[in-house]
């Protein structure tokens, strides 16, 4: 693994945003398995572009998402490439836990019993978030659920696919522009696990190597090799 | 899910052509029902819906194909709001499924998908950009502009994970038809998308009819 600059811990069931900037690169490992990290993107420069998730799918024809996809905005420039995968399998149409789920599945949430450990789910988890740049309900999206696997079936059903992500299961992420990031460790809105999924997750930030003309994600198939060229256009004059 | 509907297109309190190409913004009534009809086959119609009291509550595909397990929509699908609440029912369906995981054409998406230099076709978004900006009595923004239903697309999952673009499996005359459970807006796109298959390299118009029954 390359050189990080900062590493640290996400308990089970926390959140966090942060800017991320064109050029560096964040992994995200799931420390004990059967982890689930929800994740959105925003330009940090207009908070009306955000990740798309029907654009990143059908632009790649793929329903899944691991090493050499791009994860697109709305405005068809690419937030970030996933350049290492170790599990192949990432969704992106399940959304959210909802406070009433999470009640109903494990008991609510009670910060005077439970203080940090509380059951917090991921819509809410996001509210929060968001609230911090002055975004609310309407700049939600569908998120990235990393380390959670649903499979359908030929009429459409959907299943999750429990055991799906080991201990030491790892994702890494380049960002191709600056990328206000959120995301947070609440459980996945179809884990059915007898008790709280509960599982921290260490994320790990660095500089990323430059991108090369080889590079495995822009010429993963020729519609990222666009979206590149729309984010080399943004970046006009930035050198 | 094959179902027919019993209302007579007669008696509907509107009905409104949207030309291909062309939008639709119109409020629908708790109880009331709605009927998207194909006239001459093959034509997607990108769909939103919103709370009509407060737009940032929208139709949301991912509420919906969790809460009901299935990625596709047809007859008995109910359609959830980003609060997790029923929005609207499909009561009749004569076509058997459609998507809700392609979303909307845009101009920028366009780049990407077939060329840089398509920039500049006409797509579903800029259709949607128009109607929220001729008709800011909605209080809708790009902001709440967001992941559509795709009326008469069909894009079939594989099980090993991949998306397919298929020839549509509509025809002249097929229709949806919803019942809405609260008051709300609905925005359609008639999708003017001529580089794939989803409207037969055709864009042809389509027929909203409202029952207040």
């Amino acid at each position: 693994m390359e050189h990080a600059e900062y590493v640290t811990e996400l308990a089970a069931g926390s959140h966090w945003s942060l800017r991320m900037r064109r050029g560096t690169r964040m992994t995200l490992t799931d420390l004990e398995g059967g982890a689930n990290v929800g994740m959105l993107f925003y330009n940090p420069e207009s908070l009306l572009e955000r990740y798309n998730a029907p654009d990143t799918l059908k632009c790649q024809h793929t329903f899944r998402l691991t090493r050499g996809h791009c994860l697109y905005s709305d405005m068809g420039r690419i937030f970030a490439s996933i350049i290492e995968d170790s599990i192949g399998w990432h969704e992106t149409v399940c959304g959210n836990s909802h406070p009433d789920q999470v009640a109903a599945r494990w008991g609510g949430r009670d910060y005077q019993q439970d203080r940090n450990d509380w059951h917090q789910n991921g819509h809410d988890a996001f509210l929060v978030e968001l609230a911090k740049y002055g975004l609310g309900r309407a700049d939600l999206a569908a998120n990235l659920n990393l380390f959670s696997k649903v499979v359908t079936d030929a009429d459409g059903n959907l299943q999750r696919i429990t055991d799906h992500s080991p201990a030491g299961s790892r994702v890494t992420l380049r960002f191709e522009m600056d990328t206000l990031v959120l995301l947070h460790t609440c459980p996945h809105p179809l884990d059915r696990s007898a008790a709280y999924p509960a599982r921290p997750v260490q994320v790990s930030l660095g500089v990323a190597e430059p991108v090369a003309a080889d590079d495995y994600c822009r010429n993963f198939r020729p519609e990222n090799r666009r979206g590149f060229a729309n984010n080399a256009l943004y970046h006009l004059g930035q050198g | 899910m094959l179902v027919t509907s019993a209302r007579e297109p007669d008696q509907a309190a509107l009905r409104q052509v949207i030309a291909a190409g062309d939008y639709y913004i119109g409020r629908v009534a708790a109880g009331h029902a709605l009927r998207i009809l194909d006239l001459e086959g093959n034509q997607a119609a990108d769909t939103l819906f919103y709370n009509a009291s407060d737009p940032t509550e929208r139709y949301s595909a991912m509420d919906t194909i969790r809460e009901q397990g299935n990625v596709y929509l047809t007859a008995g699908s109910v359609l959830r709001s980003n609060g997790n609440r029923p929005m609207l029912e499909i009561v009749a369906d004569t076509c058997g499924r459609h998507d809700t995981l392609g979303g909307a054409c845009a101009t920028e998406s366009n780049t990407v998908r077939y060329d840089l230099e398509k920039r500049c076709m006409h797509a579903c978004r800029d259709s949607w950009m128009l109607a929220v900006t001729e008709h800011p009595e909605f209080g809708i923004c790009k902001r709440d502009i967001s992941h559509n239903i795709n009326f008469f697309m069909n894009v079939p999952v594989t099980t090993e994970g991949g998306l397919t673009f298929e020839d549509g499996i509509s025809a002249p005359g097929k229709y949806v038809e919803l019942v809405a459970l609260m008051d709300v807006v609905v925005l359609i796109s008639n999708c003017p998308q001529l580089n794939n298959p989803c409207n037969g390299y055709n864009p042809t118009p389509v027929e909203l009819l409202v029952w207040d029954h």
